[in-house]
């Protein structure tokens, strides 16, 4: 390739998921208690990354967008990714976000979306046999995150701290 | 109401809702500051969920949100927000400091922080009480400092539970040092109604 091309960053907006083949990059900006689970094929550099706003579709009532549920979008990110020639036997998962924002006094631990997202995309992706590789999920502060599909490299960006790189 | 389907007068209605709960708030936060405040003409917006995130100007914009959950004849939130350099002039003017504001908050800031953001909720919410003879309780102050995006999706979550539209009443602050400051009411669905109906619609 020459050195004219440009990669683009794809930007995940809420509730939304992508895809991305190398060179280009996805990103999502500003995860609070959301989750940001990506797929990876090594083999063939195809990214997947969906930004999941709440756990579980069967208790929403309108519950039409399939990206916005941890379970409904990570069946679809997979599906589009199999569309672009991804094998589900090479797919790997990396997930960053489901932070809680505002820690209140009354809440219950129930009550804590961030944490129910992120428990909620493991036990999807444990039902579709896709191993989760890494997290940084949690703790009170926000992320953004960028995903490489050159090398699966998942960056993650919060204020006041250091870039992490899983 | 099964959604947020509002028409025209239901939308001047929680404008002028918005619109003398505000005017009560400015009056606080300009006794408080012994200022003058200026406020906006509320905007009464009907968003999709996506964009919620990007309302302040970006999703990585570093803001201050000060978060109080509502109990009462009134359920949801109301979240207080100001940008990072807004929250430290505000603080500083709150309490009597001039000249360089450091890049983090101090813990007497912080609690400084939550304070306005009680008072201006307390006044906000006052007048809200008043006009619709609804029981309102607000919780203590919760403060977050993080990136606008982050702070949004409390709000974000709460209406995605009901579907794909958030329904916003936003004002906004400002004194001649173009300090900028946002709040917003975020009832439920059920609560909604009670407000219109308590005032006759």
């Amino acid at each position: 390739m020459d050195g004219n091309y440009m990669d683009i960053m794809i930007k995940v907006g809420m509730a939304d998921l992508n895809t991305a083949i190398y060179p280009n990059a996805l990103t999502t900006l500003g995860l609070g208690s959301c989750v940001g689970v990506v797929l990876y094929d090594p083999v063939k550099k195809i990214g997947g990354m969906a930004h999941v706003m709440l756990p579980d579709s069967t208790k929403i009532r309108n519950n039409e967008n399939k990206a916005k549920f941890a379970d409904t979008a990570i069946d679809l990110l997979l599906s589009n990714m199999l569309k672009l020639g991804a094998s589900k036997e090479r797919l790997i998962a990396k997930m960053a976000g489901g932070a809680q924002m505002f820690v209140l006094k009354t809440e219950l631990d129930f009550m804590n979306v961030g944490k129910r997202n992120v428990e909620a995309s493991k036990q999807k992706l444990k039902e579709l046999s896709i191993p989760l590789k890494a997290e940084d999920t949690g703790l009170n502060y926000g992320r953004t995150i960028e995903f490489y599909t050159e090398n699966g490299e998942l960056v993650i960006k919060a204020v006041g701290r250091s870039i992490t790189v899983i | 109401m099964d959604d947020y389907s509002i028409g025209d007068i239901q939308y001047d209605v929680l404008k002028e809702v918005g619109n003398i709960g505000a005017g009560n708030a400015a009056t606080a936060l300009a006794q408080l500051l012994q200022t003058k405040v200026d406020m906006s003409v509320p905007k009464v917006e009907l968003l999709d969920i996506e964009n919620i995130s990007s309302i302040l100007g970006g999703e990585e914009l570093i803001v201050a949100g000060i978060y109080l959950t509502l109990d009462g004849d009134i359920n949801g939130s109301v979240m207080f927000l100001l940008n990072k350099d807004s929250a430290h002039k505000l603080v500083n003017q709150l309490m009597g400091l001039t000249g360089d504001t450091g890049e983090e908050f101090t813990e007497m800031e912080f609690s400084a922080l939550q304070e306005i953001g009680n008072i201006i909720s307390g006044a906000y919410l006052a007048s809200l009480s008043a006009l619709t003879n609804l029981k309102i309780q607000q919780s203590i102050p919760y403060l977050c400092i993080d990136m606008a995006g982050a702070i949004l999706d409390v709000p974000a979550v709460e209406f995605g539970t009901q579907g794909d539209k958030a329904l916003f009443i936003q004002t906004r602050f400002g004194d001649q040092e173009s300090m900028e400051g946002y709040f917003f009411l975020i009832p439920d669905l059920k609560s909604y109604d009670k407000i219109l109906k308590s005032l006759g619609f």
